[in-house]
């Protein structure tokens, strides 16, 4: 173990033992990875504990279930307690009801004598176990496969119609000299200061004016021509030769071609970092669909999260399992497709 | 597999092939009849319709709203008013004292975001400083703990809000360990000064990691033989860092300020999920602010919200001209 942790937390190149900056590194390190992914470990957790566990003080870590048993004489398993007797021994006996103060129990061993006990002599048998109806209820009962679907939906066309028309864009930036080029980029350029917010109330005249309100198009279609998305392409394709493009022209191929066969291949490693960022902003997006969508069937995931969190009962065993579900897709880019984006956030300096 | 995965990646692809084996025959027309000119048009038209119908026209419209009134969204329902509703945002009988002005709330918003902004960015950009320099160490395990920080950049701000809402809860995390340390337990959120400084904390957290990387691969630019010639000279840390690392990495140092400033003004999604603007309207931010004016509240008034939109977009563009100067700077240097 020490050789490992020796391993670990050698210093390279110097080799002159520790250094207080050394110890304060440390620290920060492993306290950060705690903070970071602390709270969504917790989360996780706490997503597979039933509701009366999670009104629990203090929260244990794990999930536990309570424990059951089928009884003769009984259709549905009854709940397991552990119960303290007159003589302070304790045995487990299956709750059939609970009249106020009073359960009336019976053991499983022998069913045919009811015993009467204080709920305040007993306490539940449990076993680590996860209650997997808060996923399962809520995709079936409420509407979360409707939400889950509508925000598939909207990511996986707002990304589509984002690569289409920003590499189309890019590549007549980068590869064609005309009259206007330099004020097209400086108008893409301009849109960068206009954020969603600070337009909110227009954009929603104009998407209602085009009878997009309620729709999952009013979500798509104003956010798909990204400047930074026009801005990464082009950064790409400039790179490509015009030697290429030039050689396709010489066997005939139309531009059409030239970008559809040439440049969109070769500009490939851009458009799958595009695609990424594309995928986590319209999965992540709240604001504008909060406002375009007001009935329940069209809400995406993120809208339908707060609906339900913001509700006067909130039923956090579901939330909880939702917030996880709506985790998920981040989760699996984070997992596998990480380094792509901090190297292309470390080269564009976007977001 | 890999043939099965090019097989997949064909097939998934084929609709896109055809359409843009369908489209060709008629570009060539349009080519041949205007020229590559008239192409370039073609590729640029798609994305310039969406920006124009979706960016431009309500730019301007945005200037409309302002200036007429009611609670209609159709503009022919909406009478010209002049600048009377920036007169109503900026009225107050005694500019010392909130309550007195016309849109209490506004100035509300506007003093709560000036404290958030303040506070917010200078906590993110020492944190992501420090966790720059150190990820810029020789360190064991650099990819995953640059990862590590990275990761609550991903999620979306309504998951933020509800992890910590469930972590500040009465029955959270966080009482589990005040208890343990034996405080007493709050209902955090419910308290006016822990939630504008949980709506700071939450927000660093989870933005953080985006500035980190900018600010690391500033580092990494600083040539190392500077280093090593401090290191000669036997310089003492503190001065590597005042008069190398940080004159160095000041371009990239400007833009995280500028993007910082610029987001944190808008701030919206993860505050109103975490606190909703409160306890009462201790944590309302100004988007919270028109979105609520705009839309949600019942004596709706989207003249007014674009108002208020204007105003806070006239701050966001100084503040962007800043961030493209300073970034036209950056490049410059690099370059050279």
């Amino acid at each position: 173990m020490s050789r490992i942790l020796a391993f670990i937390f050698r210093r390279r190149g110097h080799g002159r033992g520790w250094h207080w900056t050394d110890i304060a590194t440390w620290i920060w390190l492993i306290g950060g990875t705690i903070l970071m992914f602390g709270p969504a470990l917790w989360l996780v957790a706490s997503s597979f504990k039933g509701p009366a566990q999670l009104a629990e003080f203090p929260p244990t870590l794990l999930p536990y279930v309570q424990q059951t048993a089928m009884v003769e004489g009984y259709d549905a398993p009854l709940p397991l307690y552990t119960t303290t007797q007159e003589d302070g021994s304790t045995k487990v006996l299956a709750e059939i009801r609970r009249i106020g103060v009073n359960s009336q129990m019976v053991d499983p061993g022998n069913p045919g004598e009811r015993i009467n006990v204080n709920i305040a002599d007993r306490s539940p048998v449990r076993e680590i176990g996860l209650a997997t109806g808060n996923y399962v209820e809520p995709l079936v009962k409420n509407n979360f496969l409707r939400f889950l679907w509508n925000s598939v939906f909207v990511t996986v066309m707002a990304t589509l119609i984002t690569l289409f028309t920003n590499s189309m864009a890019a590549f007549a930036l980068s590869k064609y000299r005309f009259r206007g080029r330099d004020g097209v980029m400086l108008l893409i350029v301009a849109t960068l200061m206009v954020p969603l917010s600070v337009i909110l109330v227009p954009l929603y005249s104009v998407v209602n004016a085009m009878g997009l309100l309620n729709s999952l198009w009013g979500v798509i279609l104003p956010t798909v021509a990204t400047p930074t998305g026009v801005f990464l392409l082009r950064q790409y394709m400039l790179t490509i030769p015009d030697e290429l493009l030039e050689a396709a022209r010489m066997d005939h191929a139309s531009e059409w071609q030239i970008y559809w066969r040439i440049v969109l291949p070769l500009a490939a490693p851009a458009l799958a970092v595009l695609a990424i960022f594309s995928v986590v902003w319209r999965w992540n997006d709240f604001l504008w669909p909060l406002i375009v969508l007001s009935q329940r069937e069209h809400y995406t995931l993120q809208v339908g999260l707060n609906t339900y969190a913001g509700e006067l009962n909130v039923q956090w065993h579901y939330i909880l399992a939702m917030t996880v579900v709506t985790m998920i897709p981040v989760i699996l880019v984070f997992l596998f497709l990480q380094r792509f984006i901090t190297t292309g956030i470390a080269g564009a300096g976007i977001k | 597999m890999a043939g099965l995965g090019e097989t997949l990646g064909r097939a998934a692809a084929w609709p896109f092939t055809l359409v843009a084996r369908a489209v060709d025959p008629p570009l060539r027309v349009w080519q041949r009849w205007t020229g590559t000119g008239g192409m370039a048009a073609v590729f640029l038209a798609p994305n310039l319709a969406i920006f124009g119908v979706f960016v431009l026209i309500p730019l301007v419209l945005n200037f409309v709203y302002s200036m007429t009134g009611g609670t209609g969204i159709l503009l022919d329902q909406r009478p010209f008013i002049g600048m009377e509703q920036y007169g109503r945002l900026l009225e107050c009988e005694d500019y010392t004292r909130r309550i007195t002005c016309r849109e209490d709330q506004f100035w509300t918003a506007v003093t709560n975001t000036t404290g958030f902004v303040i506070f917010q960015v200078t906590l993110m950009v020492v944190v992501s400083l420090i966790t720059a320099l150190i990820l810029n160490r020789n360190i064991r395990g650099r990819g995953f703990f640059r990862a590590v920080f990275f990761f609550p950049v991903l999620l979306s701000p309504v998951v933020v809000g509800l992890i910590w809402r469930w972590i500040l809860q009465r029955e959270g995390l966080l009482n589990l360990i005040a208890v343990n340390l034996g405080l007493e337990p709050e209902i955090w959120l419910n308290d006016r000064f822990y939630a504008f400084a949980a709506t700071i904390g939450v927000s660093t957290w989870a933005h953080m990691g985006f500035y980190t990387l900018i600010l690391l691969a500033g580092l990494q630019a600083i040539p190392r033989d500077l280093y090593e010639a401090a290191e000669m000279d036997a310089t003492p840390p503190a001065r590597v860092f005042w008069r190398i690392t940080l004159p160095l990495l000041g371009p990239n140092f400007a833009v995280v300020l500028v993007l910082a400033l610029i987001r944190s003004v808008q701030i919206f999604d993860e505050v109103y999920v975490l606190t909703g603007g409160g306890p009462g309207t201790s944590t309302l931010y100004l988007t919270q602010y028109i979105y609520e004016v705009g839309f949600a509240s019942i004596l709706r008034n989207p003249g007014l919200a674009a108002a208020a939109s204007i105003l806070m977009g006239a701050v966001l563009v100084v503040l962007t001209l800043l961030q493209l100067r300073l970034s036209r700077r950056a490049e410059g240097r690099r370059a050279r």
